[in-house]
């Protein structure tokens, strides 16, 4: 398991794309730290961009490598090696890619600049976000055979997840803004790893005073030891099971 | 040694092998021939775990390969068309297969030495023409002497003098006793190299027996027309069925 991890994590940091991708964060976190003094404006705008451009690039470069590699997967397959651990080396290593990227990217201008707890939970959340479209985009790779399909789900999750779905929360509550709506939106919040991890950053930030009520229970539920416990729970299951089931359709597939 | 009980596998509606039962032996070498699309590579990709049959069983050494992963450490494969991380270079992907192995310790280099790999280690992958590619994948699947060798068209592709190599090579190994396994169009090479011939049809074994009595069988002396003929009579097999159906 090692040795193929070792062998496929030799081959994506070898790509130029991880250094692209590390050079462009870093240059969007430098810009950002220019602009404002002020820590915690620096993390609202690091987050307001990562949330956007981390899942999109994770699920499509997931899924570009996924493809491209299969070369690898098959040369490996007919070696005596198990076929789970073909899989997982795959995937752990995008996931570490992109993680690493992340973590050198805004992490050495936080080493220079400064970080305090938000900043801190922002890396950690781009590294989860980063696992969980990893996940979704090699579900969406084993589930077909063309690579163009396979990246038009991987965009089409990433739209819903980011855009598609604020707009159906937002209509939900503008409906029944009438009735008491703190649980329903807790509820609707946890069907979305990317609203999760959007909550876990602002409840860091002190801003939620803005958000009314709501954000007011919400605070009360997040910064909670079981509030937190519930969010990372709920992150995981977004994590294992997209990878869960795509490890299982891997196991049956035909090379 | 590899025994092949009942296996179906359908691609979608289109069904490659149906109820397929064959068996082979230790120090025979078996010829697999068949059209196009007949379930070749199906066949030997099903024996290698990479295409999974929908029902059926595959016994190596007498026990099923199903979900078992170390038997292919006693098997070489060399695939029809050698896909390879485009990245990498010779001697890094020599050192992997090595790697991936690492309870074999001794190595049987004579095709590296043979095609004179040793002299383009640092090329990648992706640079080389589909000959030299081609000679990467037969230099790997003898690299760990393995006890059963699956090739898939090896000879395509080579230059002659490289195929004589080949030629040569599997031929002192299965001398050695090996059980080889080779699908071919190139009937010449079929009779140097084989010594039990293999007709698939649309799924089906066709023909399964010594390359003796396939001559016997359709009354020619030579291998070329002996095969010509169960061409022939495969394809009258497909109109009588027709004709059937069509009753």
């Amino acid at each position: 398991m090692l040795k193929l991890l070792k062998y496929a994590l030799y081959d994506i940091l070898k790509s130029r794309f991880a250094i692209i991708y590390t050079v462009f964060l870093a240059l969007v976190a430098i810009s950002i730290y220019q602009v404002s003094d002020d820590l915690s404006k620096v993390s609202l705008s690091l987050m307001n961009i990562m949330i956007m451009v981390v899942p999109l690039i994770s699920a499509v470069f997931a899924t570009t490598h996924f493809y491209n590699n299969l070369e690898f997967v098959e040369l490996m397959l007919a070696q005596p090696v198990k076929r789970s651990q073909v899989f997982l080396s795959q995937l752990l290593a995008v996931i570490l890619m992109l993680s690493l990227s992340i973590l050198i990217g805004f992490g050495l201008p936080m080493l220079l600049w400064g970080a305090d707890s938000s900043l801190i939970t922002l890396l950690a959340v781009g590294m989860i976000l980063s696992a969980v479209f990893t996940g979704f985009a090699f579900l969406a790779s084993v589930m077909t055979r063309d690579k163009a399909k396979a990246i038009g789900i991987s965009l089409a999750l990433w739209i819903y997840f980011s855009l598609v779905y604020d707009g159906f929360v937002l209509y939900i509550i503008y409906s029944f803004a009438d009735y008491p709506l703190e649980k329903a939106t807790l509820g609707l919040v946890m069907l979305n790893p990317v609203d999760l991890g959007r909550i876990l950053m602002l409840m860091q930030l002190d801003i939620s005073a803005l958000m009314g009520y709501t954000g007011a229970f919400f605070k009360q539920f997040f910064s909670s030891g079981i509030g937190m416990l519930v969010i990372l729970m709920v992150l995981s299951i977004w994590l294992v099971v997209p990878i869960g089931l795509s490890g299982r359709i891997f196991k049956k597939k035909d090379f | 040694m590899i025994s092949v009980n009942s296996i179906s596998k359908k691609f979608g509606r289109q069904e490659v092998l149906k109820d397929f039962t064959l068996s082979f032996d230790k120090g025979n070498s078996y010829a697999i021939m068949g059209p196009n699309g007949s379930g070749k590579t199906t066949l030997i990709k099903s024996i290698l775990g990479m295409v999974l049959p929908d029902s059926g069983e595959i016994l190596v050494k007498g026990r099923s390969i199903k979900g078992k992963e170390d038997y292919r450490k006693d098997v070489g494969y060399m695939p029809q068309i050698g896909r390879y991380p485009q990245n990498m270079k010779i001697g890094q992907l020599f050192s992997m297969m090595k790697d991936m192995r690492p309870e074999i310790r001794e190595y049987d280099l004579d095709l590296v030495e043979a095609f004179e790999l040793e002299k383009i280690k640092e090329k990648t992958m992706g640079t080389l023409s589909g000959g030299t590619t081609q000679k990467v994948s037969a230099a790997l699947a003898f690299l760990f002497n393995p006890e059963v060798l699956v090739l898939d068209e090896p000879t395509a592709g080579l230059d002659p003098i490289a195929a004589e190599t080949l030629k040569s090579k599997i031929r002192k190994e299965r001398e050695a006793g090996k059980l080889i396994l080779i699908t071919s169009h190139i009937l010449s090479d079929l009779e140097e190299l084989t010594n039990q011939a293999i007709y698939i049809f649309e799924g089906e074994v066709f023909f399964n027996d010594s390359i003796e009595s396939l001559k016997e069988m359709t009354s020619e002396e030579k291998f070329s027309p002996a095969i010509a003929k169960l061409m022939q009579w495969t394809l009258k097999k497909k109109s009588t069925t027709k004709v059937l159906t069509h009753a």
